[in-house]
């Protein structure tokens, strides 16, 4: 989190002009310290949610106004901004966060995960490991894991308050009943710091085992349902399983098609309608890395 | 023996209605303890009141718990009260769709008390709950299907297993027979008779049907406008009523 007043010229490469009229980041400096208050709350309570005033934002809910209000109030004229959307930096909603802050920041983006200090996503962690002093902004829909257990905020206000998560345990003990196995795919919950149950936004539980002791800050906004929690660096975040029934990461029969590799999340995509479907990597960047690195010492080698 | 609770003048308004008035007695281990009254009599209030589901406003209530400590239940923390209230109370109610969780299967219904205190081994609560419905007398083919589609009496006997799991001390009941046929009535009693007297069972049972107070009950608190008119030992009561309100109770019963 670095000073947000318009940087100074003189750096060696000239950063985009940010459009006129707007305040740096779009929100005013009061929302942006009121939001970066509800941030530090959440760093200090793992996990814990924290309420917020979300605001308006040029677009509606559901589209990650939430992620958008804590990238704006933490990020600096220096930072780097990379935007994914399903691991992906070319879709629609990964482009056009990445152009608004473009244009209300005037920030340097990348879609290189390496280079980025900022990283704003939905659905997905990169499969390149996050590095110290890196910020990851996650778009959560709902924040409240109790939700679909406990209607009423207030009674899943004192579960949290008294741990009582006995009651989550019983939706998976019935996944394993009816399926012989936890079947949540997305949105696995998680224990922060061995205190707090969290929903992680809908990443693939995949991606659950990567927010453990990761060394970059892990910060969750959710516009809709205004409320943000945070996970500091190098903190234990553990996936809820049975000790008969651990928890478990999906795993694929292909490689990726582009670029071979095994260890990566892929998506199954139909080519044509005679069933044909292929295998490939959703985080985009880590694909083309590999697939040029993999033409570089083909050149060498040829 | 040291009394398992102790209720001292529990008091409970509600605005210029007294629901319980100076209500006091005490409950030994293993005892069942009947509490019979007409409807609005006071005696649902006094059973929420001890169980700490509304607050009251005068009065004492004190527990004995399993390592001998007294209690005082009116001022204990909420987090130590909710834990107590999972380990060592029950609660059954009369309508067993707000003792049940009617949306997940009668294994899970079994197994939640046991998650809530920390339990994280499938197969080990699949076990218990099996024990549990063979206790309960609900065969082990049923255990993933939803209360949903039990009979009346199998939701009740159900409710039962789900409490009974984490082997509480005391348990108290709300009416926990109304609104069952004679025969299913009378199978549940008889269940709950032997659960009792194996588990070493303390039980408040709330009922206005004399002949469930004179099959359970080895006490009885005869309750009129909020306040006790009439206690005792259960046959004494029922055999020979001194208060006119007992009276009336034991002569309006078509078979006392």
């Amino acid at each position: 989190m670095t000073s947000s007043s318009p940087g100074s010229p003189g750096s060696p490469a000239p950063p985009p002009i940010p459009e006129p009229g707007f305040n740096f980041a779009y929100l005013d400096e009061q929302t942006k310290r009121a939001i970066r208050r509800a941030i530090l709350k959440g760093v200090a309570i793992p996990g814990h949610q924290i309420p917020f005033s979300s605001r308006e934002m040029p677009m509606s809910y559901g589209w990650g106004t939430g992620g958008i209000q804590v990238t704006a109030s933490v990020i600096g004229q220096d930072d780097t901004l990379k935007v994914i959307d399903q691991g992906a930096d070319d879709t629609t909603n990964a482009v056009n966060i990445r152009r608004f802050f473009k244009k209300v920041c005037g920030v340097a983006t990348t879609e290189k995960t390496e280079e980025a200090t900022l990283i704003q996503t939905r659905h997905r962690i990169p499969e390149k490991p996050l590095k110290a002093g890196q910020v990851f902004v996650y778009q959560v829909p709902m924040p409240e894991p109790l939700y679909f257990i406990e209607p009423s905020r207030t009674e899943a206000n004192k579960m949290h308050a008294l741990e009582e998560y006995g009651p989550m345990y019983v939706k998976l003990y019935e996944d394993i009943t009816k399926f012989g196995r936890i079947s949540l795919a997305y949105d696995y919950p998680v224990m922060v710091n061995g205190r707090h149950l969290m929903n992680p936004s809908p990443i693939p539980r995949f991606d659950n085992p990567k927010m453990d002791m990761n060394p970059a800050l892990q910060l969750f906004g959710a516009g809709r349902e205004k409320r943000i929690y945070a996970i500091p660096p190098y903190t234990q975040v553990k996936s809820l399983d049975f000790e008969d029934h651990p928890f478990s990461v999906e795993n694929w029969e292909h490689p990726c098609e582009f670029c071979g590799a095994t260890d990566s999340y892929l998506d199954e995509v139909v080519i044509d309608d005679q069933g044909g479907r292929m295998w490939i990597c959703s985080d985009t960047d880590y694909c083309e890395q590999r697939q040029r690195e993999q033409s570089g010492s083909a050149q060498k080698l040829g | 023996m040291q009394p398992l609770l102790t209720v001292n003048n529990l008091s409970k308004y509600y605005g210029d209605l007294k629901a319980c008035d100076r209500i006091s007695f005490t409950l030994y281990p293993g005892q069942v303890l009947g509490i019979i009254g007409e409807s609005g009599s006071g005696k649902s209030t006094l059973l929420d009141s001890i169980a700490g589901h509304v607050p009251f406003e005068n009065g004492i209530v004190e527990y004995c718990d399993r390592d001998n400590n007294p209690i005082d239940l009116r001022t204990l923390p909420e987090p130590r009260r909710r834990k107590l209230m999972k380990t060592e109370w029950g609660f059954v109610r009369q309508n067993p769709r707000d003792g049940l969780r009617m949306t997940v299967t009668a294994g899970a219904n079994i197994g939640e008390r046991l998650l809530d205190v920390g339990e994280r081994h499938y197969g080990n609560i699949r076990t218990e709950a099996l024990e549990w419905l063979s206790e309960v007398e609900i065969p082990h083919g049923r255990i993933d299907d939803f209360p949903s589609t039990f009979s009346g009496g199998m939701q009740q006997r159900l409710q039962l297993a789900r409490i009974l799991v984490t082997r509480p001390r005391i348990v108290l009941m709300d009416e926990p027979t109304g609104g069952l046929d004679v025969s299913v009535q009378a199978r549940l009693l008889d269940l709950m008779r032997s659960l009792v007297r194996t588990l070493h069972l303390s039980v408040i049972l709330v009922t206005h049907d004399i002949g469930v107070v004179r099959l359970l009950a080895h006490r009885l608190m005869v309750m009129q406008n909020g306040q006790v008119v009439e206690s005792g030992l259960t046959d004494q009561v029922l055999d020979d009523p001194h208060h006119p309100y007992t009276q009336q109770l034991v002569n309006a019963t078509l078979i006392p």
